[in-house]
């Protein structure tokens, strides 16, 4: 009796899973044209799409995951590598504490930290927020994966005359480098799926733009904006973009899975 | 046989055992020291986080005081700011959300731990993973164009018709409102309560359902003595999804109705502090309203970080007490 309970839960879950994806497919896929991913948005009647979106959230994430990721690399790998004191305890749990701190609180923190004192919302603004996002993330699943290499490694390394740094960075690492890369591509599918921390940093925006210094548009605001909007069409234009981003994050979390299960 | 390729590699990038340490002293030392300074960043960061919201919102604590987290009128007009009914909203809205995601969460996580075959349990796993791969915004939009019509249509009538006599289910069935808000967030903490839960039964040792199994028990009732041993970890899942709950953003915002109203009512609209703070940030027009904005972020942060902080003592207690009987 219980087993029928437990696993209606599972396949209960499993097939909201399904349902949500199918329906986004469903409904996403009639107005998924070239023209879509390549246009700028446009009032409503005329058309319009999310090619600008897409670039500048390939920008944000960009640039997130070049402060973002090398700093969560660092960071796991002290925590593995000699966070065993109190410091290190510390650091762990404000880690994994702020892994759990709402994304839009980011927003708001950037917000009063940059958007406030340079006047402007901006590209930059926005790819901090991310930043700050990313960071607890990849060090935490860095830690993980460093504390995998067996200690055997890093003890023939040391017999043999290597420093500790030498040891980390040319043994350590690159045995564990598999893993980190998978760690760090789940932060960028996470942070490629975040709205609330760009609404009041990137903010958005209506064209294609590179300056930094200027308000980005974002797959997710575009989403969002579109989808509380009252007109059918950009509805329809909200399934059509979710499906460009849920496409690509799922084929992100495939990709890592596939690797992850390939190494056990 | 890795090993071998190692120490090549070692040798071949020209270490040798005779090679005196000190000429390596001071390169040890910076590395350790660029480590470590990274590690303290993510402390400063927290800590300039505390520190930029709290100056950034001190207009609004100097002016309202304490009586901002019991104020009921939210007025930007007049100047008025009480947070109370977002308070409340995301209290319920979160609880609400609890109820139903907790025990699912905990029956998914005993069906792939301790019953079903691993050939069906670890894709199984999978999906309920990648159900928190999907971002709050599609969950939104999914919920306003699905969800919502589903309950206005087939679930409130019927709700209202049975218990409408309950002041939970008085009102108009529009389909947004507290209710389906609940039910979005229970949705999207599932996959984490239960990724937590699943976790914790791992770590309860073999032995112990071997023990229990060899003593006469059936296996509901070994899955129970397993469930009694894990509860504080159980019970740190559930309020990490707490967590989760309470700084959800986008898709409670889509969903939720986003009037600042005290309703016993779950069918009436709600409001958030997520969620004022996402529709109203970019049009807070004086001082004296971002500033407001910004105390219910800092509000925000305080309450998830104190909540997930209590959350991960709990799981650790189970994990540290396993690794103890080992």
């Amino acid at each position: 009796m219980m087993t029928t309970l437990t696993a209606l839960c599972a396949f209960g879950v499993v097939s909201i899973l399904l349902i949500v994806l199918v329906y986004i497919a469903y409904q996403g896929i009639s107005s998924l044209t070239l023209q879509f991913l390549i246009e700028t948005p446009k009032p409503v009647g005329e058309g319009g799409g999310i090619g600008n979106a897409i670039v500048g959230s390939l920008i944000l994430l960009g640039l997130a995951s070049l402060v973002g990721i090398p700093l969560g690399i660092a960071t796991g790998t002290y925590l593995a590598e000699m966070g065993d004191g109190w410091f290190g305890t510390i650091v762990r749990f404000v880690a994994d504490t702020m892994i759990g701190i709402p994304s839009i609180v980011f927003g708001v923190f950037v917000y009063a930290l940059v958007v406030l004192q340079q006047g402007y919302f901006s590209t930059l603004a926005g790819a901090i927020a991310l930043a700050l996002i990313m960071i607890p993330i990849v060090t935490r699943t860095t830690e993980e994966i460093v504390r995998l290499v067996p200690k055997s490694m890093r003890e023939g390394a040391l017999a043999l005359g290597a420093p500790q740094w030498r040891v980390t960075w040319d043994i350590v690492l690159p045995a564990a480098i598999t893993g980190i890369a998978t760690g760090a591509m789940l932060a960028i599918a996470r942070v490629l799926g975040e709205t609330a921390p760009l609404l009041f940093t990137a903010f958005g925006s209506r064209f294609y733009n590179i300056n930094l210094d200027e308000p980005m548009a974002s797959l997710t605001v575009q989403i969002y904006n579109y989808a509380i909007s009252p007109f059918e069409e950009w509805h329809a234009k909200a399934w059509a973009a979710t499906l460009v981003l849920i496409t690509l994050i799922l084929f992100i979390n495939i990709i890592v899975r596939f690797v992850t299960r390939k190494k056990h | 046989m890795p090993d071998e390729s190692y120490h090549n590699n070692l040798t071949a990038r020209g270490f040798s055992a005779g090679e005196s340490r000190r000429k390596f002293f001071s390169s040890d030392k910076i590395f350790r020291f660029s480590l470590t300074a990274c590690a303290v960043l993510i402390l400063l960061i927290v800590l300039a986080m505390l520190a930029v919201m709290t100056q950034s919102s001190w207009l609004s604590v100097k002016e309202f005081g304490f009586g901002f987290l019991f104020g009921r009128v939210w007025d930007p007009i007049k100047g008025e700011f009480g947070a109370l009914p977002f308070i409340y909203g995301t209290i319920v809205s979160s609880i609400l959300a609890l109820l139903i995601a907790a025990p699912i969460s905990v029956g998914v996580a005993i069906f792939l731990v301790e019953q079903a075959p691993k050939s069906i349990a670890r894709p199984m796993a999978f999906l309920v993973e990648l159900l928190a791969a999907i971002p709050s915004v599609v969950y939104g939009l999914w919920a306003i164009f699905v969800l919502a019509p589903l309950l206005r249509e087939y679930i409130q009538p019927p709700l209202q018709a049975s218990f409408g006599w309950l002041p939970f289910f008085k009102g108009t069935p529009t389909g947004i409102g507290m209710l389906t808000g609940g039910i979005i967030l229970a949705i999207m903490i599932t996959p984490i309560i239960t990724a937590v839960v699943r976790d914790i039964l791992e770590t309860v040792p073999v032995t112990q359902r071997e023990a229990a199994l060899a003593l006469g028990a059936t296996r509901w009732e070994t899955t129970k003595i397993v469930l009694a041993n894990a509860s504080s970890g159980i019970a740190g899942a559930i309020v990490l999804g707490l967590g989760r709950a309470i700084g959800e953003t986008m898709a409670i915002t889509m969903i939720i109705g986003n009037r600042p109203q005290i309703s016993a009512s779950l069918f009436e609209p709600g409001y958030t502090i997520a969620s004022v703070i996402a529709n109203e940030f970019t049009e807070a027009t004086g001082d004296l309203y971002l500033s407001a904005l910004i105390e219910m972020g800092l509000i925000l942060f305080l309450v998830t970080f104190i909540v997930n902080g209590l959350a991960k003592l709990l799981i650790l207690s189970v994990s540290r007490r396993t690794a103890q009987s080992h």
